[in-house]
């Protein structure tokens, strides 16, 4: 008995000793520095010029905030690359946040740590000018009689068939260019993806592309929200969700994205 | 003079056989436990074990995917289904085009050679991409742009070619003597090559045809690259969505069940054939 009370004791003072230096301490990969993952390459507007150590994009900006508020500068912050598969895969892992547009889903949070949410994204219905030229419409009705494309690897799959439910099988890729591929040979007429890299791909990559419409984010039961992956049980968790209430309850988050996501108005609302 | 009749019961050569036969059962089932029994208890002590467990042999997520999984595999087995007759017949052409003798005819010879050197030199999933997505790509209308008639073309076409080979190898090993005596019979050079060379040859390279159907039935799966959602992507959508690697050993479990038996068949062909030689 004396003992366990001995031990509580301890316990208690340790982490009041903790408690007094930054919340992080201790909890990242290497002392002192905060390893943050993007994707391979990185894709604009999240991050510009597949560059995150510029600070510019989206994601590179606000893994620069949520670092600082959790006390790291900025040249402590390194950055290394990950596929989502080695995001995912189990094992020790080679970053401490891993932040490429992964949405938050109950099934993946079983294997993963999800930050709080950064970002809500809206849903955008990508196509290319002949389709609109030959008829299609930002309603639900002319959007079920397209032919649908999705990258594979996005929760755009499932809401495809919540939000449209396609008549013909939708066709699914590797990856964006695969996508907009296909979508130039003229065997898919639409893909879904969230609505800041529908904009980049129909205004850089694809020649005649064109945005139909958007899912506002509260469309859904389950609206596609963006966070930070961090291996399961983390115990940095925590401190980046501080960190993350607090840019987003003093504005920071919002001034974020009026900075780098701002093009998004202006996209007609599907019916 | 009549031979001695073999006493009744076992010789003792036969004794001695049968002994060291059951030896040899008793040595080989021990190593196996011994072997099995310790990857069963050494690599659950791995530090990462459990959470390769759960990461890859989920069995509910095995259960949750396993339906949907198979019914992504008919995608493959009808893309193999077309595709398998179509291979025989093409190869069947290239390779009868390589074996032209007449001097008129070397362009068809030259095709034929150069065919196989290129479709067999390219990763087939570098021809899938490039058919699959670049015939589409000058503008044919729908359907005829559809990924599953250019990504069928990319693996016939490969894969005639290695079965071209296959069949010229076995058009070769006929003797020269069979064409000679064909002909001296009166035959025509193609009905000698219709009636007596090819049912020979075809016979011969029937095992070795075996195992290229075998490895189509796998990359059957590379089409998934260019859009069909077969096992492979609907693994792939379930690993995504579930951040959990189970539905590719659900899949991988799928194509063993109609790879294994298929193997064994192949193995029994050959097996007989070298029967037959010898």
């Amino acid at each position: 008995m004396r003992l366990m009370t001995l031990t509580a004791i301890l316990a208690l003072s340790a982490g009041s000793a903790l408690a007094q230096n930054a919340c992080a301490t201790g909890k990242t990969l290497k002392e002192g520095v905060l390893t943050v993952a993007t994707g391979n390459p990185a894709y604009f507007p999240w991050v510009l010029e597949d560059d995150p150590n510029s600070q510019s994009g989206f994601e590179s900006a606000v893994a620069y905030k949520v670092a600082e508020k959790m006390g790291f500068k900025s040249d402590q912050v390194e950055w290394v690359r990950t596929s989502f598969d080695e995001a995912i895969q189990p094992g020790a892992k080679n970053f401490d946040v891993n932040l490429q547009q992964f949405s938050i889903t109950e099934d993946r949070a079983k294997v993963v740590d999800f930050s709080a949410p950064y970002y809500s994204a809206a849903m955008a219905v990508l196509t290319t000018k002949p389709v609109v030229e030959g008829g299609a419409t930002p309603d639900l009705a002319s959007l079920k009689t397209l032919k649908w494309g999705a990258q594979a690897s996005t929760t755009a799959v499932p809401m495809l068939q919540d939000l449209i439910g396609p008549d013909s099988d939708p066709l699914l890729y590797n990856d964006n260019a695969d996508v907009v591929e296909a979508m130039k040979s003229n065997q898919i007429d639409a893909a879904l993806f969230d609505l800041p890299t529908a904009l980049y791909l129909s205004a850089v990559t694809l020649e005649n592309g064109a945005l139909l419409g958007q899912f506002p984010a509260d469309r859904t039961q389950n609206p596609d929200r963006f966070g930070m992956l961090m291996s399961k049980d983390n115990p940095l968790k925590e401190c980046v969700d501080a960190a993350l209430t607090e840019i987003t309850s003093d504005g920071t988050l919002d001034l974020l994205e009026d900075e780098w996501l701002a093009q998004n108005t202006g996209v007609p609302v599907i019916k | 003079m009549t031979l001695p009749t073999p006493a009744p019961g076992k010789t003792r050569r036969e004794i001695h056989e049968a002994r060291a036969r059951q030896r040899g059962i008793v040595i080989a089932s021990l190593s196996t436990l011994c072997v099995v029994a310790a990857v069963v208890l050494l690599v659950p002590l791995a530090p990462g074990w459990e959470a390769v467990q759960k990461s890859f042999f989920n069995g509910e997520i095995f259960l949750r995917t396993f339906p949907k999984l198979l019914q992504a595999f008919l995608l493959d087995v009808a893309i193999f289904a077309w595709c398998a007759p179509l291979i025989a017949v093409w190869a069947l052409v290239i390779a009868l085009c390589r074996d032209v003798r007449n001097p008129a005819l070397y362009p068809l010879r030259l095709f034929a050679v150069l065919y196989t050197d290129i479709f067999r030199g390219v990763p087939v999933v570098l021809v899938v991409y490039l058919i699959g997505f670049g015939v589409p790509g000058l503008g044919l209308p729908r359907p005829w742009n559809s990924p599953y008639i250019w990504g069928s073309l990319a693996l016939i076409l490969t894969y005639s070619a290695y079965v071209a080979e296959i069949y010229r190898s076995g058009i070769e090993s006929i003797h020269a003597s069979q064409r000679a005596a064909a002909l001296s019979l009166g035959m025509s050079k193609s009905d000698a090559m219709r009636f007596v060379i090819l049912p020979q040859a075809l016979r011969r390279v029937v095992p070795a045809n075996m195992n290229m159907f075998i490895a189509l039935q796998k990359d059957v799966a590379l089409l998934s690259f260019i859009g069909p959602v077969e096992v492979l992507r609907q693994a792939g959508v379930f690993k995504s969505l579930l951040a959990n690697f189970t539905p590719y050993v659900v899949a991988a479990i799928i194509f063993l069940c109609v790879t294994i038996p298929a193997t064994r068949y192949a193995d029994y062909l050959i097996a007989k054939q070298n029967r037959a030689r010898s």
